[in-house]
């Protein structure tokens, strides 16, 4: 039998249908695959072998009596930001210890509905608090991309898979999966996408239920798909979303059929280009891939439109005001008490304090104290207050391009991926990946990142389109049309593999 | 704006995280560079600006105020680190 994890969900979906091989086949298929890899890329902090071959074995019942749900046997991973039944989630933090949920996350429950096989619980930076997956404290996840030197040889430097779904990004690209549940506060599903060659889409905010996922910063998360392909997407998030009343700002509309919508391209349709996205010194690869992408869509029957989002500038260091500000709000909960870690003081302040230092890491520790800061007495008003007036400005930039373009066209990253311990030492450098990604997440709009290109060093560069709310589906035909154009771009050698 | 050695012990006595002599030095440093660099927000007028409250317009809903999971007291307590007969445990609060 070739390698069924090299298989798209759309593949795969279609030999379980055609009965070419068993769901338990191909969730074996995978959970060998990650045997051997894991090892070396860190995706998964925690494999469900017995749980992914009791749910696959159900599927090939249900597909026996012709009755297959829309994912029925397609083998995901999980983030383990996502509350599982029994199974323990961790956020990647110390401070949960080993937290197993009496529930599951909404957004897990429906994909497991939908009949999808969980293969695992995915690494990610502590809380979703990165850009490189170096902050999880189960360890950095690696990239399966190598550069590739003058000589033409892959280096063998690591390289980080983005952040904060590092995990659920190296692992689809690395075929440990066929695709991923994620989330993004601040492009933390359109970044890591990008810096590996896989589809990321995040929704428009209230599109998933957020329910039963651990929460960074609430009025900014949201969940979505790291997929190999943009059809993929489409199934994984019309799986994913629904409206939950136990999440509050989840919304009651229907989910359209994202999978319909691919294929209707992009004739006629209106593309904004916002002239802020060039930032100085923005690498002239990435340039040209822009320009690339503004190519591809006009060839396609697409118009082009230079726009104007004149508080771009202004939202990154909005975000490192309000999304902080809801962290340490959202964290204060970890106290040692009723789950997770404790340490011993001397008292019950101390026994706090002793807890918490012991429990989360250098960089939810340093945004716990700028939000504790920014919301301290005296200081509301001219951060808090201020950012959230901001944030009003730049929803209504986007409001105003909607009178004249149907999706806007950026870069998703300034630049490629780097390397193990690049941006670490400096807070604010790490802080710039997600400069195009933010905007997004402060207004609340779907946004996605479709691969577009390799740099010159052999690595994937990825395009970003930003859609009206609730309008995924032009987020998905235009995708589509990139991909069309671009190509899909696969990891050139698995290196990990043992012989 | 500068966060002196001070402040910052003061944030994280709010915050309920305990830190060392070497960390206040470096998280002076450090949350200075942060809150300078979102300053930059002053160069914005926002003095006729409504500050945003939701990110998508919607009403919310409204459910009965009655019990729709109960009698769960084990699931709760499962995971606490200290528990007697579905009580936590915590430290002495009251001399």
């Amino acid at each position: 039998m070739s390698d069924l994890t090299k298989l798209t969900m759309a593949e795969a979906r279609d030999g379980l249908r055609k009965k070419a091989f068993t769901a338990l086949e191909l969730t074996d298929a995978f959970l060998s695959a990650i045997e051997q890899a894991n090892p070396v890329l860190n995706a998964f902090v925690l494999p469900t072998p017995e749980h992914a071959r009791a749910q696959a074995k159900e599927s090939d019942k249900l597909i026996a009596a012709g009755k297959a749900r829309p994912l029925e046997g397609l083998p995901i991973g999980n983030k383990d930001l996502f509350c599982t039944k029994g199974i323990r989630t961790t956020a990647c933090s110390k401070i949960l210890d080993d937290f197993k949920p009496p529930y599951e996350s909404t957004v897990g429950q429906n994909l497991w509905d939908a009949g999808a096989v969980m293969l695992g619980k995915l690494n990610n930076d502590e809380f979703a608090m990165g850009s490189s997956n170096e902050t999880s404290a189960f360890g950095s996840v690696v990239s399966p991309w190598r550069r590739r030197g003058a000589d033409g040889k892959l280096s063998a430097d690591k390289l980080v898979p983005g952040g904060s779904s590092g995990g659920s990004s190296a692992a689809v690209a690395a075929d440990l999966c066929l695709a991923a549940t994620a989330t993004d506060t601040g492009g933390s599903i359109r970044q890591p996408a990008a810096l590996t060659g896989t589809v990321g889409i995040k929704p428009t905010y209230g599109r998933c239920s957020r329910w039963g996922i651990v929460a960074f910063a609430s009025s900014l998360d949201q969940a979505g798909p790291i997929a190999k392909t943009v059809r993929d997407a489409a199934m994984m998030l019309k799986a994913m979303a629904s409206h939950d009343p136990k999440d509050s700002t989840s919304v009651d509309a229907p989910v359209p059929d994202y999978e319909a919508a691919i294929g209707l391209g992009v004739k006629g349709l209106r593309v904004g280009v916002p002239r802020e996205y060039r930032v100085e010194g923005m690498s002239k690869e990435i340039e040209k891939l822009w320009d690339d992408g503004i190519r591809w869509l006009k060839d396609a029957g697409a118009t082009i439109h230079d726009i104007t989002l004149p508080h771009t500038k202004y939202a990154l260091p909005a975000y490192y005001i309000v999304a902080p500000a809801e962290c340490s709000s959202n964290l204060a909960r970890y106290d040692g008490m009723r789950y997770g870690l404790r340490v011993n003081g001397e008292n019950l302040i101390d026994t706090y304090e002793k807890t918490r230092a012991a429990g989360f890491g250098k960089e939810v520790r340093r945004r716990i104290l700028i939000g504790t800061y920014v919301l301290s007495a005296g200081y509301y008003d001219a951060y808090y207050l201020k950012a959230q007036k901001v944030r009003t400005l730049i929803k209504r930039d986007f409001d105003e391009a909607w009178g004249k373009v149907d999706v806007v066209l950026t870069p998703t990253t300034p630049s490629p991926a780097f390397a193990f311990g690049e941006k670490t030492g400096d807070p604010l450098a790490m802080y710039l990946e997600d400069i195009f990604t933010v905007t997004v997440n402060m207004a609340g709009l779907p946004g996605m990142s479709v691969p577009s290109g390799l740099s010159s060093q052999g690595t994937p560069l990825g395009l970003q389109l930003i859609g009206k709310p609730f309008d995924e589906e032009t987020l998905f035909r235009t995708a589509q049309v990139i991909e069309d154009a671009a190509g899909r771009f696969r990891v050139p050698a698995k290196w990990w593999m043992k012989g | 704006m500068q966060v002196d050695e001070a402040t910052v012990r003061r944030i994280a006595r709010l915050a309920r995280i305990k830190i060392t002599d070497t960390e206040a030095k470096a998280l002076e440093k450090e949350l200075s560079g942060i809150l300078d660099w979102v300053r930059q927000l002053d160069e914005v007028d926002t003095a006729s600006v409504e500050p945003m409250t939701r990110v998508v317009a919607q009403k919310l809903k409204m459910r009965d105020d009655v019990v729709t999971e109960g009698d769960i007291a084990d699931a709760v307590t499962a995971n606490a680190p200290m528990t007697d007969d579905h009580y936590f445990v915590v430290p002495k609060i009251v001399e």
